[in-house]
């Protein structure tokens, strides 16, 4: 299993605007750099990436959640 | 000698100890939010406490070295990688030309420091090379790094101090938890009792609306006096006739959610201002994360100045513990 943390606190969105569809859903092939979600902070939208490649088994924050730097958004099962 | 910037971070800007003395028409001092941490990093590489630093916020940047360098990491708590290995931080750190500077995961607080020896060497813009993003000046070209900047590192002037390390106790703490010290007013009669007794009383948190302007926090709420709002104030109970802001004010619009206007604010508006935090306590506040939790307690004036000079007496023989003179 692979989790994909993020790397600084803020807001989290699984879609990159209101109204468009998520970046990745549970049950999603996944490749490296694939994007699964932004962060907002200080007016600015991180995407977050995938560093590896596999199935993805579930997102461990919900859509609006606030987050802290090392927490974990994505569990990726790897292969 | 320069830095080659591969990937700026979240928003990585130069910064100093301010620009002074324009406030009052309008431009904000800028300068490094944690001071402190800012200003000890100088101390390690040999620099005098005037000179610029990068300060770097939650995501740090990818750079390269294009000569040999000396730096040292301050502030808040994160890996430092010098060339994928990882390396201490409130140390000196040798570089040589080619070497790649990243960092990991921000581990606690904000805001992180890159002092180089001979200092960030931008043109100063009204006697600072701090950037001040909203009106463009300052640091590089007005604006935070972007990838591909190269920033110039000025030439080193002076010696380099005798310890490499700054001893543990003169680090900051990155606590999840703070005491902020505010000295109440001018407009802290506007609120009930019930106000005042939630701003000193309550637990606020810092919210994600936080950056070199100010800080947002949600917390209990505060509850303002009624009144019939004079001419040229706004409708709201937190609104008055425009005046100036004191560095460090806290303003609570609508009542619900205070701000603590820090280096970046701006000067004058029509919100008012029930109290100012302490200038020994401005960078405590600059180190507090999303979801900090704050509380307030009121000190006097003369308590406030006993507290800046401790702050300056405690710099001083941090920047002597190094054998490094401020």
């Amino acid at each position: 299993m692979g989790t994909i943390v993020s790397p600084l606190p803020g807001i989290f969105y699984r879609k990159p605007g209101p109204g468009k569809p998520p970046f990745a859903n549970e049950g999603d092939t996944i490749e490296v750099g694939q994007t699964l979600g932004i962060v907002e902070i200080m007016k600015q939208f991180t995407e977050i990436q995938s560093d590896v490649a596999g199935v993805l088994e579930s997102f461990e924050v919900a859509e609006g959640d606030m987050v802290n730097p090392g927490d974990p958004i994505v569990v990726v099962r790897e292969g | 000698m320069a830095f080659e910037i591969k990937n700026p971070g979240l928003a990585t800007t130069v910064q100093d100890q301010g620009r002074v003395g324009y406030y009052n028409v309008g431009i904000p001092q800028s300068g490094s939010m944690d001071q402190y941490s800012a200003e000890l990093g100088n101390a390690l590489v040999g620099n005098p406490a005037t000179d610029a630093v990068l300060e770097c916020t939650y995501l740090g940047p990818v750079l390269v070295s294009d000569a040999d360098a000396i730096v040292a990491i301050t502030g808040a708590p994160v890996e430092v990688k010098v060339n994928g290995e990882t390396q201490p931080q409130w140390t000196r750190l040798q570089l040589s030309a080619g070497d790649e500077l990243s960092f990991g995961v921000i581990q606690g607080g904000t805001r992180y420091y890159i002092a180089v020896r001979g200092g960030i060497d931008v043109p100063e813009v009204l006697g600072s090379r701090s950037t001040y993003t909203l009106g463009g000046i300052g640091g590089l070209n007005g604006r935070k790094l972007e990838a591909g900047d190269v920033v110039p590192v000025g030439a080193p002037d002076g010696d380099l101090p005798a310890l490499e390390v700054m001893p543990e106790p003169f680090r900051p703490t990155f606590a999840k938890e703070q005491t902020v010290r505010i000295v109440l007013g001018l407009y802290d009669h506007r609120l009930t009792d019930t106000g005042k007794a939630n701003l000193l009383n309550g637990e606020w948190k810092v919210t994600p609306v936080a950056d070199r302007m100010g800080l947002r926090y949600s917390g209990p709420g505060v509850e303002w006096k009624e009144r019939e709002q004079p001419f040229g104030a706004g409708s709201d109970p937190s609104n008055i006739v425009d005046a100036g802001y004191a560095v460090g004010s806290i303003q609570i619009p609508g009542g619900t959610q205070p701000i603590i206007l820090h280096r970046d604010a701006v000067s004058g508006g029509g919100y008012a201002m029930v109290a100012t935090v302490i200038s020994a306590d401005m960078d405590l506040v600059a180190r507090a994360a999303p979801g900090t939790v704050t509380r307030f307690a009121a000190v006097s004036q003369e308590e406030a100045i006993v507290a800046r000079k401790e702050r300056a007496e405690l710099k001083t023989k941090a920047w002597e513990a190094v054998g490094a003179k401020p």
